[in-house]
């Protein structure tokens, strides 16, 4: 019966290892005990079990047995949700131990009771109960995989039930078989044929195989014509590269990685890597250790000798120098505006418009701050300011010699002025032009109303203003001076508008429109009108009043555009800083469009004399090109840049806004958002 | 206007490509047979030039094969033995699974079997195209003879491997075809020239490999079973050109086995003679023993170009002829602590002998106390007494030297000494590109000028005798100085030197010299502008190219001024210590 119990107890231990015996802690523990024993308290181990064995004895009576389990043979989770297990004899319930022991109870129990580790749960009574040193040695042998019995001995010499002695008695009596007496048929018939196969050839004995491979002379008749067809498109593999300093074992102190380059090189990505390794020093040969990246990277050789697609690259091999092409010294090509010379100070904002006088030697200006200033170009002295009260857009000095007048676009109205600068005559016989005009009888219909300027306004040196229904962006004069063209900020076929100075008249020369209009251009000589709208330039017949010619400069928004003085070629500027060079002989495409700035291009200009032409741009610049035209038609234009001049500072992302030439000499004005006028000679 | 219409993608390069499941699909292969059968006949994708044409349109990943190598591969007899071994794997598991031994016996005979001589014809239609290919295969070669006879592959092609290396490198010991080495961090260069040819290989360091997870040894196997035949039959021609038996014979074996005298006791004939073959230290057998070794004389052409070039090429013939002899004379022993496989094979190959103790390898000739070594190649410092008569050296002296063409002195590599730096000679510099200084010093030893005595004698006094140092110490600082200041005109002279090398060679650009005359700026400012102005009338195109192109330069010069100032630094501070060093010792 004790002997059941123990087992049945060590069932119960081993069921539930977790908990307590799987600890390192038992295990530990036998080590420890002697000196536990004599350190301990006198409940030492030895004693409790010595009494716990007597209590064994003392309490070996069947009726303890039934009062600890009286439940049977039935799963014990039936009883889980009930205080008691199993009745007892008279059929009182037979309650379990309290269990109302917390964490904190059991964690002092841990400490105080050396004997807890051995201490586990009976779940039959739900009791605790110590485990004697035997039940413990038990576990032990169990855990260790041991047989449960001590005494049992696995490796007792085994009887063999065939042994090689010879008995008497046959371990079956049974006769033999007759078929064991005779010949097989079966057999004869087999080998026959065998032996028939063999005499006929059919059966051959087997070659020893020979594994190692045989070497001959594999290239005796070795033809090099001998190509096959792929071998056009055969790629050789590219060899792998050879190795330099910084891979040597011992490599100069200077391919030593320093502390932030190995920290770089760590947080690289394996593929961005420069060297896949880290260069090292070792003091010696003896040192070095085996790499431990080689067969990786012949993996990777190889990889790539099968798996990577091939494909043969052009290695362009040019000498940089060859790519610059070859042009005219600029010196060869002087003269041309080099330095700066002047700057005319006085603006209080961005200058947006300048032009000079037919003579060369006034130039005006106007700007936001709502005022045109007179300068002369020699000194850089302002001679005159009038103020008009509003942005001026546009200015333009009249080109005939003999007149002294400058139209300003202000606002919706054009003013015309007479600054009364220079000769006296010319000054006078501009303001007699200008009253000997006598209205006619009839007042005919017209798209601007020319209005006489009043006495004080006549000090203050305006004479007519003319006023539109839109804003004025750009006015423009013909060569002779008399018309005047107009570009107004409207919609509609009326953007352009040509007044007559002499007879005060304005028409509209256009019924339809194409887009927006950006810039408008007199022929010098001929009778023809430049129209440049957003994306093409448009050349009208004025007199035959016929569209004559449409260029497309392939822009995205064309800003300006000036006329060769000879008249056959013009050039755009457009925002999307390109530069374009129409030869209306060639054809309505560009000759050549060059992209020189850096930033859109707000201004062009030729110079009337020399073959000279100046574009002014956002980045602040102005860029001098030689632009040679030939008289021979089988000539094409030659266009050098000769010079880039710098000097105006960008404010609110404006550099130049307007560029003009001097009428004589090779002298360039530039107009930027600094408020300021430069000359460049 | 007859004839069908043509559609979309059915003509031109389209048709040209095929992606590699369709080539696989019309091979009948599965993805492993096909790439092994790419690998044994050298079939690579190819990058298409319009890529999405050749796609169809679409701009999917895909690799492309031509469609003319995957025709060339419908005939291929390999393809056929291919489907033999399924069918042979299918037979065996079958038999496996019935437990019929007698079948599994005779499947197992017949195992089918290919080789691999045709393809090795084909893929190299001449012995040079085979020698233009050899690199890898070496590679390949010396690191699977490195392998444990064990686990990753099969052990045969390990053996083979082994074989296959130590003939080449006994033909490059024969025919002292060895012109490089390198000790690199990852294993030992060689650079051999055979007919011409440079033909590069790396050995791994002598260690056993911890075997990477990530590689598969299947594809590398199907490399090396390639790569086996092809030097198979190279090795064969080359023992041929040389007039060596093939398989290789060592002349004592020979002698022996006419004798038949002595007993090997050692173990089975075959393994011994490759074992004592695989040593290195004996030279092999020829079939015709020649009288005299011939050279063939470099016929005189008069015609064909002007006498200088033909000078220096006769000049660079007799400098090849001395470098091979280099070590002619020289008896080496090797202690036990160098790598003795990759020593012996560059110092026999370049003449000299050596030998090892007895109990390192089979084959040593001599022992350590043999009076007639010039040489021992030491690592260890300070292991046993010297001997008269013989200078101890570390193992790069004997690198260093066969790059440098030349013995170099021997004090600089002395056991226990700093070593100078080991220098790539697979280097040629540019111009433009940075030279370390040592290199220019090497240069300039090689031309037969002897840059930087004092300094070395001054090495050697502080190395000899630390307490002479103490002497000089007194002389203190100016003479701190002056060492500096002769490192620097050393420096300076150097460069001078190699720059005067230079200037016959080529013509050169004269740097301008900045003057005070303002004309002459001016010209130069001018010139600048009209560059500048020039620049910007360039193509779109031609810009690109020409910026791409300055970039490059700009960033080699950049590189090649970080290496100078780390040099400089570095040499500043070592220069700073030894300063310390010495007012400490006062």
């Amino acid at each position: 019966m004790a002997g059941a119990r123990g087992t049945r107890n060590a069932e119960a231990a081993t069921a539930r290892p977790g908990k307590r015996l799987a600890d390192p802690e038992p295990e530990l523990e036998p080590e420890h005990e002697p000196e536990r024993d004599e350190a301990g308290p006198p409940s030492s181990r030895t004693e409790v079990v010595s009494t716990q064995d007597e209590d064994e004895y003392a309490e070996d009576s069947s009726d303890e047995e039934d009062v600890r389990n009286t439940v049977g043979n039935v799963p014990l989770e039936w009883y889980d949700d009930f205080p008691h297990v199993g009745y007892d004899l008279d059929g009182k319930r037979i309650y379990k131990p309290l269990r109302t022991r917390d964490e904190l109870d059991q964690f002092l129990d841990k400490i105080d009771d050396p004997d807890y580790w051995r201490t586990v749960q009976d779940r039959m009574t739900g009791r605790d109960m110590r485990l004697t040193d035997e039940q413990m040695a038990l576990v032990q042998r169990l855990q260790r995989g041991q047989f449960g019995d001590v005494n049992f001995n696995p490796y007792e010499p085994s009887v063999d039930f065939f042994s090689g002695d010879l008995m008497i008695h046959p371990v079956t009596n049974r006769p033999a078989d007759k078929r064991s007496f005779i010949p097989s048929l079966l057999e004869k018939e087999k080998v026959s044929r065998m032996v028939h196969a063999i005499k006929m050839g059919w059966i051959q004995p087997r070659r020893p195989r020979d594994s190692t491979p045989h070497f001959y002379d594999l290239w005796a008749q070795e033809d090099p014509n001998a190509v096959l067809g792929r071998h056009k498109m055969h790629v050789p593999a590219p060899k792998l590269a050879l190795p330099g300093h910084a891979e040597s074992y011992n490599p100069p102190p200077e391919y030593l990685p320093s502390e932030e380059e190995r920290l770089a090189w760590e947080q690289q990505e394996p593929e961005e890597r420069k060297l896949n390794f880290l260069p090292r020093r070792f003091p010696s040969l003896r040192a070095v250790p085996a790499y431990s990246r080689f067969i990786h990277e012949r993996f990777e050789r190889c990889l790539d000798l099968y798996l990577c697609p091939r494909q043969r690259k052009m290695r362009v091999n040019v000498d940089p120098e060859d790519l610059i092409p070859k042009l005219p010294r600029p010196r060869d090509l002087q003269p041309f505006p080099t330095c700066q010379a002047l700057v005319y100070r006085g603006h209080n904002d961005l200058v947006r418009c300048i032009s000079v006088s037919p003579g060369g030697q006034w130039l005006v200006s106007g700007s936001d701050d709502g005022s045109v200033r007179f300068w002369e170009v020699a000194t850089a002295r302002c001679m005159r300011t009038v103020t008009v009260g509003g942005v001026v857009k546009s200015v333009a000095w009249n080109p005939h010699p003999t007149i002294c007048l400058v139209a300003a676009a202000v606002e919706d109205t054009v003013l015309l002025l007479n600054p009364g600068l220079g000769d006296r005559l010319v000054v006078g016989s501009t303001d007699q032009l200008l009253s000997a005009f006598t209205p006619p009888e009839e007042p005919t219909l017209q798209p601007a109303r020319w209005l006489e300027a009043s006495e004080k306004e006549q000090q203050d040196s305006l004479r007519l203003r003319i006023c539109h229904s839109k804003p004025v962006t750009q006015v423009t004069w013909h060569g002779r001076g008399d018309y005047m063209a107009v570009v107004l900020a409207a919609q509609g076929h009326t953007q352009v508008l040509i007044h007559q100075l002499s007879r005060r008249r304005s028409q509209s020369p256009f019924r339809r429109s194409h887009g927006q209009v950006q810039h408008v251009a007199f022929h010098p000589t001929r009778p023809f009108l430049f129209v440049a709208s957003q994306r093409s330039v448009r050349l009208y017949h004025l007199l035959r009043q016929e569209l004559t010619k449409k260029l497309m400069p392939n822009c995205k928004w064309v800003s300006s555009m000036a006329v060769h003085p000879a008249g056959d070629n013009i050039i755009c500027g457009s925002y999307d800083s390109k530069l374009v060079w129409f030869d209306l002989d060639l054809s309505t495409k560009p000759y050549k469009v060059l992209r020189h700035h850096k930033k859109a291009l707000r201004a062009v200009a030729f110079h009337p004399r020399y073959p000279l032409f100046a574009s002014g741009s956002d980045d602040g610049s102005v860029i001098v090109c030689h632009g040679m035209v030939y008289n021979d038609l089988l000539q094409n234009p030659l266009l050098v840049p000769v010079k880039v001049l710098k000097g105006h500072t960008l404010t609110r992302d404006l550099g130049v806004l307007d560029v003009t030439f001097h009428p004589t000499q090779p002298w360039v004005f530039s107009s930027g958002s600094d408020s300021t006028v430069r000359l460049f000679t | 206007m007859g004839g069908l219409e043509k559609r979309k993608y059915e003509r031109g390069s389209a048709t040209n490509y095929i992606t590699r499941n369709k080539a696989r699909k019309k091979l009948q292969l599965s993805l492993a047979d096909f790439r092994r059968l790419c690998i044994l006949k050298g079939i690579y994708p190819h990058e298409p030039k319009h890529k999405k044409k050749v796609n169809k349109g679409s701009t999917a990943a895909r690799t492309f094969y031509l469609v003319k190598d995957i025709r060339f591969l419908l005939h291929e007899p390999i393809v056929s033995k291919f489907r033999e071994y399924k069918v042979f794997v299918r037979k065996l598991r079958k038999a496996y699974g019935k437990s019929e031994w007698g079948t599994v016996e005779r499947l197992k005979d017949n195992k089918p079997h290919y080789k691999l001589d045709h393809v090795v014809k084909e893929r190299y239609p001449t012995f040079v195209d085979a020698l233009r290919d050899l690199d890898d295969a070496l590679s390949m070669c010396f690191l699977f003879s490195t392998f444990p006879r064990t686990g990753k592959c099969h052990v045969q092609t390990i053996q083979l491997c082994r074989r296959l290396a130590v003939e080449f490198l006994h033909y490059v010991i024969a025919a002292r075809a060895l012109r490089k080495v390198f000790l690199s961090i990852k294993g030992i260069y060689y650079q051999a020239e055979v007919l011409g040819q440079p033909i590069v290989w790396v050995t791994p360091y002598a260690f056993s490999h911890d075997h990477p997870t990530d590689v598969d040894y299947r594809v590398m196997a199907t490399f090396t079973e390639f790569y086996t035949t092809l030097l198979g039959f190279v090795n064969f021609r080359l023992y041929q050109s040389l007039n060596l038996r093939y398989p290789p014979k060592l002349e004592e074996d020979l002698a022996h086995a006419a004798s038949k005298t002595r007993e090997d006791a050692y173990a089975l004939e075959s393994e011994s003679s490759m074992e004592k073959l695989a040593a290195l230290s004996a030279s092999l057998a020829r079939v015709v023993v020649p009288a005299e070794e011939e050279e063939a004389q470099l016929d005189e052409f008069p015609a064909d170009s002007e006498p200088a070039a033909q000078e220096e090429r006769q000049q660079e013939l007799a400098a090849q002829e001395q470098h091979k002899k280099l070590f002619e004379g020289l008896r080496f022993f090797l202690n036990r602590e160098v790598p003795r496989e990759a020593l012996a094979f560059v110092i026999r190959s370049f003449g000299g002998e050596v030998s090892w103790d007895k109990s390192v390898c089979i084959g040593a000739a001599y022992d350590a106390t043999h009076p007639g070594i010039t040489h021992q190649v030491v690592d260890r410092p300070g292991q046993q007494t010297p001997i008269l008569g013989r200078s101890y050296v570390q193992p790069q002296w004997v690198f260093d030297s066969v790059n440098a063409r030349l013995l170099l002195p021997v004090a600089d590599y002395f056991p226990g000494v700093q070593l100078p730096p080991h220098l790539s000679p697979f280097v040629t510099e540019k111009e433009g590109d940075y030279v370390p200084p040592e290199k220019l010093k090497l240069l300039a030893l090689q031309r037969g000028e002897q840059p930087g005595d004092e300094e070395e004698e001054e090495e050697d006094s502080e190395v000899g005798e630390p307490e002479d140092e103490e002497e000089e110490a007194e002389a203190g600082e100016e003479e701190e100085e002056e060492e500096e200041e002769e490192e620097q005109q050393e420096e300076a002279r150097l460069r001078a030197l190699e720059e005067q090398r230079l200037e016959g060679k080529k013509p050169r650009v004269l740097a301008g010299t900045v003057t005070l005359e303002d004309k002459q700026r001016l010209a130069r400012e001018e010139e600048s502008e009209a560059r500048r102005l020039a620049i910007m009338t360039m193509r779109k195109r031609e810009k690109y190219l020409y910026n791409k192109i300055m970039f490059g330069k700009r960033r080699r010069t950049r590189e090649a001024n970080k290496l100078a100032e780390k040099r400089k630094a570095h040499d500043e501070a070592v220069r700073a210590e030894k300063k310390a060093k010495r007012a400490g010792s006062l």
